[in-house]
């Protein structure tokens, strides 16, 4: 520890050699961030909000059958680590038969994921929603389906805005469990350069350092999405 | 126009509403008064199906419903489109402008298409006295103007009845004139109406009939001169006593 320090700031040939392997990695984890985290991030994203919002709704049918599946999905999903559903889809599958590649395995696994928890988000959201706009949505002749879509659905989006930023924030660095199951995205990226040149403090720093990034650009948006979504709320 | 028959609603063991009869015609005006409890805000909302009563029929217009036998829920959005309904809190949509708020029932239910519930639903604003405020959100209105709004909406489906559950009981006094006004040019113009409520003069002036309810009954009903002067009801003049009338 001492040296690796003192060898840092005092010895201009060390600095030299970490420099250039900064920056050599850069670029390849930079991409394994664009071609693959990011990608695997948004489509298991846009997949699970799909699902949260009909197991949402599942949950808050009045069919038993649809609230039983619902929350035994969601139990399930929840009760289990998440590195363990990757296992049993990836490695536990082929036993019967299924193969599915590493990054199908993983779009299965993190939509699965989101979907579960993303849906109690959701329902918490519809639940907040005052009896009062169900009553005068139904009172202007409007349908169940009606009123959730054109007066319910919106005002949950706001509400919802700040919890799902947080599963997003949440889901991008998860993807880096995807590693486990052989899919090279940004983190394997950096095992892989890491086994090849031994700086492990570097190079895994390094893969920090852009998770970071790419978390406080999205603060960033999520700070504007919701600055927007306020403007029909009392200041 | 509405025909109420033998109507019972309870809240688990509580019976809200019991063997309620009343009838209002076309272009009626009706007030319904009550001690707190009594069951006037029950009644309103069972006229709109927003709570299912467990016997009884309600007919209004053209359309019955008998609820002694189970409903199919599109007949019941069926009949609700023939009344419109004010809350007490309002219930504006919020993530809509006053515009879109009294659009939204014949765009979407009706299916008229945006331009013309626009123009219409403009209309019917500049009508209640706020022609200028289309394109504000609920949260920038005051009280008043947000419940002339919700008045808005309730008209804009184009519905024979409408039904006000204390509309200004929410409402800072001095703003309480401008909703009256506005119910009284609707009453003027033959618009049938059941308003609950506590304005005294507001009935005594608009109401053509007058119902005092009690402990989920109709005790008496009559013109507004027979209930508020000259009622026999030992009831109705305790509760005329403690309001102060
Ligand atoms: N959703 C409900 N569940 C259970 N009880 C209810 C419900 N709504 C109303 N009640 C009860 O039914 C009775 C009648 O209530 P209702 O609201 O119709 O009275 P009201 O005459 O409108 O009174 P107020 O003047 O206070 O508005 C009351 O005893 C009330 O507590
Ligand atoms: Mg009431």
């Amino acid at each position: 520890m001492k040296m690796y320090l003192s060898n840092l700031f005092t010895n201009p040939d060390m600095q030299e050699k970490y420099l250039d392997i900064f920056t050599s990695s850069f670029l390849p984890l930079v991409k394994g961030a664009l071609y693959y985290t990011i990608p695997l991030t948004l489509i298991t994203f846009a997949i699970g909000i799909v699902l949260a919002v009909i197991t949402a709704l599942m949950r808050l049918s009045n069919v038993k059958f649809f609230r039983g599946v619902a929350r035994a999905y969601v139990s399930i999903i929840r009760g289990t680590p998440l590195l363990v559903q990757l296992f049993i889809i990836f490695f536990g599958l082929p036993s019967l038969g299924v193969t599915i590649s590493p990054f199908y395995s993983a779009i299965i696994g993190f939509s699965l994921n989101m979907g579960a928890y993303n849906s109690e988000i959701i329902r918490a959201a519809i639940l907040s929603i005052p009896k009062g706009q169900w009553e005068a949505s139904e009172s202007i002749g409007m349908t169940t389906a009606q009123a959730l879509k054109r007066v319910i659905l919106p005002q949950a989006t706001r509400v919802s805005i700040p919890p799902l930023s947080n599963s997003f924030i949440s889901l991008i660095k998860d993807t880096s469990l995807a590693s486990t199951i052989t899919y090279t995205e940004m983190f394997r990226k950096s095992q892989e350069i890491a086994a090849q040149n031994y700086e492990f403090l570097l190079v895994y720093s390094e893969a920090a350092l852009i998770y970071w990034m790419i978390c406080v650009a999205l603060s960033f948006v999520q700070d504007r999405v919701e600055n927007r979504m306020e403007r029909y709320v009392a200041k | 126009m509405i025909k109420v028959n033998q109507l019972n609603k309870y809240f688990g063991d509580l019976h809200v509403l019991k063997d309620i009869d009343m009838n209002v015609n076309r272009g009626e005006v009706v007030v319904v008064i009550g001690p707190s409890g009594s069951g006037k805000t029950t009644l309103l909302r069972s006229l709109n199906i927003l709570e299912t009563p467990e016997s009884g029929e309600i007919t209004i217009g053209e359309r019955s419903l008998d609820f002694s036998r189970p409903q199919k829920k599109k007949q019941l959005v069926e009949f609700r489109k023939q009344t419109g309904m004010v809350f007490q809190n309002h219930n504006l949509f919020p993530h809509l402008t006053a515009v879109q708020n009294v659009m939204e029932g014949p765009v979407t239910v009706q299916k008229t298409p945006k331009t013309e519930a626009k123009k219409k639903a403009a209309d019917i604003l500049n009508k209640v006295g706020l022609g200028d405020k289309l394109d504000v959100y609920p949260h920038q209105l005051s009280g008043g103007q947000q419940q002339r709004v919700g008045i808005a909406r309730a008209l804009a489906t184009g519905v024979e009845v409408i039904l006000f559950d204390e509309p200004t009981s929410a409402l800072d006094p001095e703003l309480v004139a401008d909703v009256l006004d506005v119910m009284k040019e609707l009453a003027e113009e033959g618009m049938t109406m059941v308003v609950v409520t506590h304005e005294m003069k507001f009935a005594e002036e608009v109401a053509d009939r007058v119902i005092f309810m009690d402990q989920g009954t109709i005790v008496e009903e009559g013109t507004p001169d027979e209930v508020f002067h000259s009622t026999k009801e030992p009831r109705t003049q305790q509760f005329l006593q403690r309001i102060g009338q």
